[in-house]
């Protein structure tokens, strides 16, 4: 697109203004902006306004029944000062998505690499069985019947039997397995669109670029990958990091189905939850806003952090 | 795409047995860490009653029965609402949500990627800004525009939202750029066909790949949808949800959980099956280049 536009730039006439000139092309692509009407239409209703309301409901006291006051910043001041589950509900957030973010972007790319020289049969079997998980809908409440609280769990049974453990563990009952637990099923469950994002990137890296390097001197597989294919598949290693980061933060179903809510002494309370508790439980709209807008600056500032560094890579 | 993936000579470089062993190894552990799960919840739906409450339980099933599957089946004729009830809401969402979003987000692709208008780029980036969020951010909000609406506890309520997909504009406007020939078009510009036209009868055709993956993703979300805040009565929730009723049902319903599990994934992998080489080739343009 940017080529064609700068080739219609070039002849864009001397005597126009640059703001008569824009009025011009937009009467001239009119019909481009009927296509994307429909779409442009339903997404500023259903994501740029909910954010855009988010942000305003914030500073008021909304509840769904009165009339809203404007309060200014006291929800951010409860939020960040008066409320101690928002705090365990931030640090299990960022516990969370620090852990499964980076791994499972390493695993994603770490497997799309392993595989990629695989014969392609054998590499769409493997591919299906390491993407198989995130798509498989509610199956990943199999981890709780494997790591059920008695006796009759599998993990449990296992570990009895090898004499590690005398009694049965409650898993997903006790504060200190809960969240390593859940770490462990977003794991499973986040070789997604990133993976399949590199498996395409690293087959969409020309040969010819690793035939030159080893005539300049490429000695092992470590320095092909940073020299030659980490550079060459950087526009999916940002995709790929913002695909992860976004996902990351977006587990608080999961683990409300796997440890139930609320979860035994707020142990793997997120801010995902937190959100879910005032939002649609207690009706306090304004809180729960705050709590959205707070939840919306971590994401978009962590993926903006990531994106910037991602762009550093190979060079 | 297509041309990259057949490989004339095979290039082996820079490669020490020692890695690949390793390298081996490494996939051989974590291939397990994630077929192991996936395994169990299938001989779970093979297994008796009496194998799935033995002491000490196993890991594998010895006498497979398809008994499991049929408790559910008749499980799902008792139910107060009937299940083909459950089943027909999901099916009709994901039929109407996926062909009105391929059909709504190609075209806006289309213009973004391919009509040079004023503003075109801002409304990407601005699109592509959302895959920065998760939706549960705008779930309240969400939920207040809605009602305004007074789509509450319709299937407009799911419908709409799966329309404006983000992912699916994203990876279609991308594909869409590398893939369609500036020159194609402009011919048929020149020949005095409407762009609407050609979006349709050119372009589309050549994106193939990119559009069987639009469906795949919203297909799959709305298959997997589960509790939806948006609808409150039975007749018209989703199958999924239906299908979690059963599986938190207890020790008595065992048996007929494990089976809905393995059901709840067939569809969404044999889908995958079939559709694998598209995806990976949408996937080839999916990069972000600034």
């Amino acid at each position: 697109m940017s080529q064609k536009t700068a080739g219609v730039r070039a002849v864009a006439r001397k005597d126009m203004t640059r703001r008569q000139w824009i009025w011009k092309e937009m009467k001239r692509n009119k019909v481009g902006y009927i296509m994307v009407a429909p779409y442009m239409i339903l997404f500023t209703i259903f994501t740029v306004i909910p954010v855009l309301l988010s942000m305003v409901i914030s500073f008021t006291d909304f509840n769904m029944l009165q009339w809203p006051n404007f309060v200014f910043l006291d929800n951010y001041i409860n939020l960040f000062l008066d409320d101690d589950i928002f705090l365990i509900a931030v640090k299990n957030t960022f516990i969370f998505a620090a852990i499964v973010g980076p791994a499972s972007y390493l695993m994603s790319f770490l497997v799309a690499w392993f595989i990629n020289e695989l014969p392609p049969k054998i590499r769409a079997v493997v591919t299906l069985i390491f993407y198989a998980p995130s798509i498989s809908g509610e199956v990943y409440m199999i981890w709780r019947t494997l790591f059920s609280g008695d006796s009759y769990g599998w993990v449990n049974a296992t570990l009895l039997r090898l004499d590690i453990i005398t009694k049965e563990i409650q898993f997903f009952e006790d504060k200190d397995w809960v969240m390593p637990l859940c770490i462990v099923v977003a794991l499973w469950l986040s070789l997604g669109t990133t993976f399949l994002a590199f498996i395409a990137g690293l087959q969409g890296v020309r040969r010819e670029l690793y035939e030159a390097g080893a005539v300049d001197g490429i000695r092992n597989r470590w320095q092909e990958l940073w020299y030659i294919t980490l550079p060459e598949m950087k526009p999916q290693l940002m995709f790929g990091a913002i695909m992860s980061i976004t996902s990351s933060f977006g587990f608080g179903a999961v683990v409300t189905n796997l440890c139930g809510y609320p979860s035994v002494d707020y142990a793997a309370h997120t801010i995902m939850h937190h959100l879910d508790d005032y939002g649609h439980l207690r009706l306090e709209i304004g809180y729960s806003s705050t709590i959205a807008v707070v939840l919306f600056a971590i994401m978009i500032g962590a993926n903006l952090l990531v994106s910037k560094l991602i762009s550093k890579v190979g060079r | 795409m297509a041309k990259l993936r057949t490989r004339k000579h095979r290039v082996v470089l820079s490669r020490s047995a020692g890695g690949d062993t390793g390298i081996t190894i490494l996939l051989t552990f974590l291939g397990a860490f994630m077929l192991l799960p996936m395994l169990y919840a299938i001989m779970q739906s093979l297994k008796p009653l009496d194998e799935l409450w033995r002491f000490p339980p196993r890991f594998y099933v010895t006498k497979p029965t398809l008994k499991n599957f049929r408790d559910l089946f008749v499980l799902m004729n008792t139910a107060w609402v009937p299940f083909s009830r459950y089943l027909f809401n999901t099916m009709f969402t994901s039929i109407v949500g996926t062909t009105g979003h391929l059909f709504i987000a190609s075209m806006a692709a289309y213009a973004m990627a391919k009509i040079p208008m004023p503003g075109g780029r801002a409304m990407f980036r601005t699109v592509r800004m959302s895959l920065m969020f998760h939706s549960t951010v705008t779930a309240v909000t969400s939920f207040i525009i809605m009602s305004a609406f007074g789509w509450i506890d319709t299937y407009l309520a799911i419908i709409f939202p799966a329309l404006v997909f983000t992912l699916g504009l994203y990876l279609m406007k991308q594909f869409m750029e590398s893939n369609v020939t500036d020159s194609v078009l402009e011919s048929a510009r020149i020949d005095g066909a409407s762009e609407f036209r050609i979006f349709w009868v050119i372009a589309m055709p050549m994106v193939k790949p990119a559009w069987l993956t639009l469906i795949i993703y919203c297909f799959e979300r709305l298959w997997n949808a589960g509790v939806s805040i948006y609808i409150h009565s039975e007749q018209l929730k989703s199958f999924n949800y239906a299908i979690h009723q059963i599986m938190a049902g207890g020790i008595k319903r065992a048996g007929a959980a494990a089976a809905a599990t393995v059901v709840m994934m067939v569809v969404p992998i044999s889908v995958f099956v079939i559709t694998q080489s598209n995806i990976i080739e949408t996937m080839g343009s999916s990069g972000m280049k600034d």
